[in-house]
């Protein structure tokens, strides 16, 4: 007979309802494990979905994920030149806020390097990768935009041609696919005054030139888009992507672009232990210690409703002692209700945490090896928890039930 | 009942003292016992007397300070010291009724009765048969799966009793068990521990205030002041107890 499931049957409802408590307090706690793990995969997404063997950025910088990070254009056709590299891409990323509909929308710009790459590595989930060098741009779910929507970003108007599904950057902002030159115009984006002043300046720089006051026809330059000006500098990228053709060993290339000074580069798993080990370190520490304290809470909270049943049960323990029952019997009753309670509260946690987790503004992830070690957890707290009680219900004396 | 047999509970000059010094308190005093296989003793006495001291040490529930118990012939106590382990003892030969009926309240009353004998190792279909007996034997068979909460007092002390002789145990050990039963119920009680002695050849003690069914014992003990004495025999009773 099992005195444990004997029990729970009587005050099914007293148990049920602790249950539940369980439950949420463990909710929580998987949930912040869940959190870590989607930052994680939020920050290293970008890193593994781009699938580059190498990344190339700004000298002495940890760009572009980590921080900013700029490098000349023309870099991805030196690149490309280093042998053992099968495709070098232009890396474009920055993040930007817009209104629309009155809320703030926050899109992290990703340039792809058009033609080479359209967009195909991308997880659609409607609509096409991008067919044109212009004014299309593929958008994450995430952001609210539907497919065909026309988004004006700058000066210029995009349609959405493709929705993609957990794109997300490292900050939890959606992220939105353009060719490289259409991330450039919006990130470098100036406003009709800004550039009339900007050119004013040029021509009263100018006139201050013997040159010019030799050649006035020279300080016509002056008032041209920069784009036509051979002494402006294109704009700069964030970093540069390569792809090694298969073979090749990634440290001798990283040798050779390692000797340029004007760049650092970085294998992907280079770059994803900078980004785990900067900025996302001090989250995972802080959801890793809120963790930690939620775990001890739920294990005195167990510890304190196992005492709390052991206590009610003071009467029928004392009888079960007196009649003859062995320790073992008081104990496993205790120990099975604790298991009992662990984990069809873990279960609780489970199935609620599923359908409460994809309503939360970041992603929560629930992990096959992290719930493992949670259900592990859940085991060793239900088993301390009782502990309290099963040392009370040691010290209780058949007399008791004489009372 | 002879004498050379070996006797169901012997109790010889059991002590009790509670405290020490200035506090020390003398509950029980020399008291002894010999209750034969079959025999139904009665134990009378008022309030504040010992009777409980003295049944709770011979239920191995409280060590007497002085004195010695045997159990079928088996000594289990020597003033404190036990000689078996008296829980497994109590599971295999003792069984216990008290004043208030005492059952487990998440448990059914079959489950109840069941526990006592899956203690002892007995099948749970066994078990349960035997329970169902037991319940049928003592008229509370159609309350078999209600919990006690659902019992009056009387069905309760009922399944008690059932539970008290599921192990058919050597000793039955009773604490005023009709206390909360009216008197022809307290009788029916009284006589049914007669007949399980007779019948089971079990040696019973039976604390009780109630001097209309003495009739019922065989033996009668009185106890003042810690001190136990004995008083006139009885006549018995019959019918058969499930086997």
């Amino acid at each position: 007979m099992n005195l444990a499931t004997k029990d729970i049957r009587h005050s099914f409802g007293r148990f049920a309802l602790t249950a539940v408590g369980i439950g949420m307090l463990l909710m929580v706690v998987m949930g912040m494990g869940g959190i870590y793990r989607g930052v994680v995969e939020d920050a290293t997404l970008l890193i593994d979905r781009a699938d580059a063997d190498l990344w190339i950025v700004q000298r002495n910088t940890r760009g572009p994920f980590a921080e900013l990070s700029r490098v000349s254009s023309t870099l991805v056709y030196r690149a490309a030149a280093v042998p053992g590299v099968l495709e070098a891409r232009e890396f474009v990323y920055h993040t930007i806020q817009r209104q629309r509909d009155g809320k703030p929308l926050r899109i992290a710009v990703l340039g792809l390097s058009w033609p080479t790459d359209k967009g195909e590595w991308l997880p659609l989930i409607a609509g096409r990768t991008l067919g044109q060098v212009h004014y299309e741009m593929i958008a994450d779910q995430q952001l609210g935009l539907a497919l065909g929507e026309r988004v004006t970003l700058g000066k210029e108007t995009y349609e959405v041609v493709g929705i993609t599904e957990n794109m997300i950057s490292s900050s939890g902002d959606g992220l939105a696919f353009f060719s490289v030159s259409d991330a450039l115009a919006i990130q470098f984006d100036t406003p009709g005054e800004a550039v009339r002043l900007e050119r004013a300046a040029r021509r009263a720089r100018g006139e201050d030139f013997e040159l010019a006051i030799r050649q006035p026809d020279v300080l016509e330059n002056a008032n041209k888009p920069a784009s036509q000006l051979p002494a402006v500098a294109k704009p700069q990228i964030s970093a540069v992507m390569i792809t090694l053709t298969p073979g090749t060993d990634p440290d001798r290339v990283a040798e050779v672009i390692s000797g340029w000074g004007d760049v650092s580069v970085y294998t992907a798993d280079g770059q994803r232990e900078l980004l785990l080990k900067g900025s996302v370190e001090r989250v995972r520490r802080q959801i890793g210690l809120f963790r930690v304290l939620l775990t001890i809470i739920a294990a005195i909270i167990m510890a304190l409703i196992l005492y709390t049943l052991t206590l009610d049960k003071i009467h029928s323990i004392a009888l079960l002692k007196l009649i003859g029952a062995p320790n073992s019997v008081v104990l496993g009753m205790i120990l099975q209700q604790a298991l009992i309670l662990g984990f069809v509260g873990f279960g609780i946690a489970y199935l609620v945490g599923r359908q409460l987790f994809p309503l939360f503004p970041r992603r929560v992830i629930l992990a096959h090896a992290d719930l493992l070690q949670l259900a592990g957890i859940v085991l060793a707290i239900s088993v301390i928890a009782s502990l309290l009680g099963i040392w009370k219900a040691m010290k209780i004396s058949p007399n008791e039930a004489l009372a | 009942m002879s004498q050379s047999e070996p006797a169901a509970i012997e109790a010889e000059q059991l002590t009790k003292i509670y405290g020490s010094g200035n506090t020390e308190v003398v509950a029980m005093k020399d008291a002894s016992m010999r209750v034969e296989k079959g025999e139904v003793v009665a134990l009378l006495g008022p309030s504040g007397s010992g009777k409980s001291t003295f049944l709770t040490a011979v239920g191995l529930i409280n060590s007497p300070t002085r004195g010695r118990i045997s159990i079928g012939g088996q000594l289990v106590h020597d003033g404190d010291v036990a000689y078996t382990n008296l829980r497994s003892f109590r599971r295999r030969h003792l069984g216990f009724i008290f004043q208030k009926s005492n059952l487990i309240p998440f448990l059914s009353a079959i489950e109840n009765v069941q526990i006592a004998m899956q203690l002892s190792g007995e099948s749970a279909r066994a078990s349960r048969r035997r329970s169902m007996e037991l319940l049928e034997y003592l008229g509370v068979a159609d309350r078999a799966s209600n919990f006690p909460s659902m019992l009056s007092g009387g069905q309760q002390q009922r399944i008690a009793v059932a539970r008290a002789l599921a192990n058919r145990p050597s000793v039955i050990l009773a604490d005023e068990p009709t206390a909360a039963l009216d008197g022809h119920r307290g009788r029916q009680v009284m006589e049914l521990f007669a007949k399980v002695a007779h019948e089971q050849g079990a040696g019973v003690i039976v604390v009780t205030h109630d001097h209309r069914a003495l009739d019922v014992f065989d033996t009668i003990y009185e106890m003042e002041d810690g001190l136990l004495s004995r008083s006139a025999p009885s006549e018995s009773a019959h019918a058969s107890v499930p086997h």
